[in-house]
């Protein structure tokens, strides 16, 4: 790997942990999961630009890096869940090419909480259904937001 | 060159968040459709019975060792306080309809209505 490109994802998982920081700073509006996401747009924007190993590896660390910062024994399980889930649909979204990078993160953004939602009812049991919808409404929102800033920065940026 | 403002993909885009959304409002419908006023409050810790009320025993019950705070009062249940620093289980507010849960993540605790009469109030000492 060239010194180049090791120094890029290193400020993108660098990156992408500072935008988990921040989220975290913005108040939540008191049900588990609805969140904006800010750090997936470090994850669109390393699946775009560098390659789908590179944002799988970016979403990954982050996870495991903020979990272990900032996260409690339980989040670790359910922020791997949801980017496990999330990096998966959005690779294979990206593949097709069918769609702009808008649609691949809002996919990002509600299979993230499916995976959060699949994670709680294997721990907590089958009354979580009852998060679904909302879960799939902010995931949405959450990632049309996302998906416009990342197509911005997607087009905007040249690594060259 | 951006692959946002290509048409074929823009419409693609469209089409997806508007399936989702509709299928946001699809589950809302179904779940809204099955629900019913519950009877009693279950209180779980990692997916363990502990304890169960009914939803008109007023009173107000510590879980969990005291992390967490529970009242039931006028037929609704609610976590009035709890040990974590987010808060997120008391900021759900408060639950009556069968199904409807608060969830404490920090302490693997749910609070859930189920179903069922309202009299006798089991006692499960997990």
């Amino acid at each position: 790997m060239k010194t180049k490109k090791i120094t890029l994802l290193a400020m993108c998982v660098a990156l992408a942990m500072i935008l988990s920081y921040v989220e975290s700073m913005i108040p939540s509006p008191g049900i588990p999961g609805v969140k904006l996401g800010l750090a997936n747009i470090v994850v669109v924007f390393a699946l775009y630009k560098l390659g789908w190993g590179e944002a799988a590896g970016v979403s990954l660390l982050r996870v495991f890096l903020v979990s272990l910062l900032f996260g409690h024994a339980a989040s670790l399980m359910y922020s791997a869940a949801g980017a496990v889930l999330s990096l998966a649909g959005m690779i294979l979204l990206k593949k097709t090419d069918r769609l702009s990078c808008v649609a691949v993160s809002v996919i990002g953004g509600v299979l993230h909480n499916a995976g959060q939602i699949l994670m709680a009812w294997l721990l907590m049991g089958p009354n979580v259904i009852y998060y679904l919808p909302v879960l799939v409404l902010s995931g949405t929102v959450a990632g049309v937001a996302i998906g416009v800033v990342s197509a911005l920065i997607v087009r905007r940026v040249d690594l060259k | 060159m951006s692959a946002f403002f290509a048409d074929r993909k823009r419409r693609a885009d469209l089409i997806v968040i508007a399936a989702l959304l509709l299928l946001a409002l699809a589950l809302y419908l179904v779940i809204g459709a099955t629900r019913t006023e519950g009877g009693a409050v279950v209180v779980r810790v990692d997916g363990v019975v502990t304890e169960r009320h009914a939803l008109t025993d007023d009173g107000i019950y510590p879980l969990n060792g005291g992390s967490n705070i529970l009242v039931i009062a006028e037929g609704q249940a609610w976590l009035s306080e709890a040990n974590c620093p987010d808060l997120l289980c008391v900021k759900q507010g408060k639950i009556h309809y069968t199904g409807q849960s608060i969830i404490c993540l920090p302490n693997r605790l749910t609070v859930t209505v189920e179903g069922g009469e309202s009299n006798g109030v089991d006692f499960v000492v997990g």
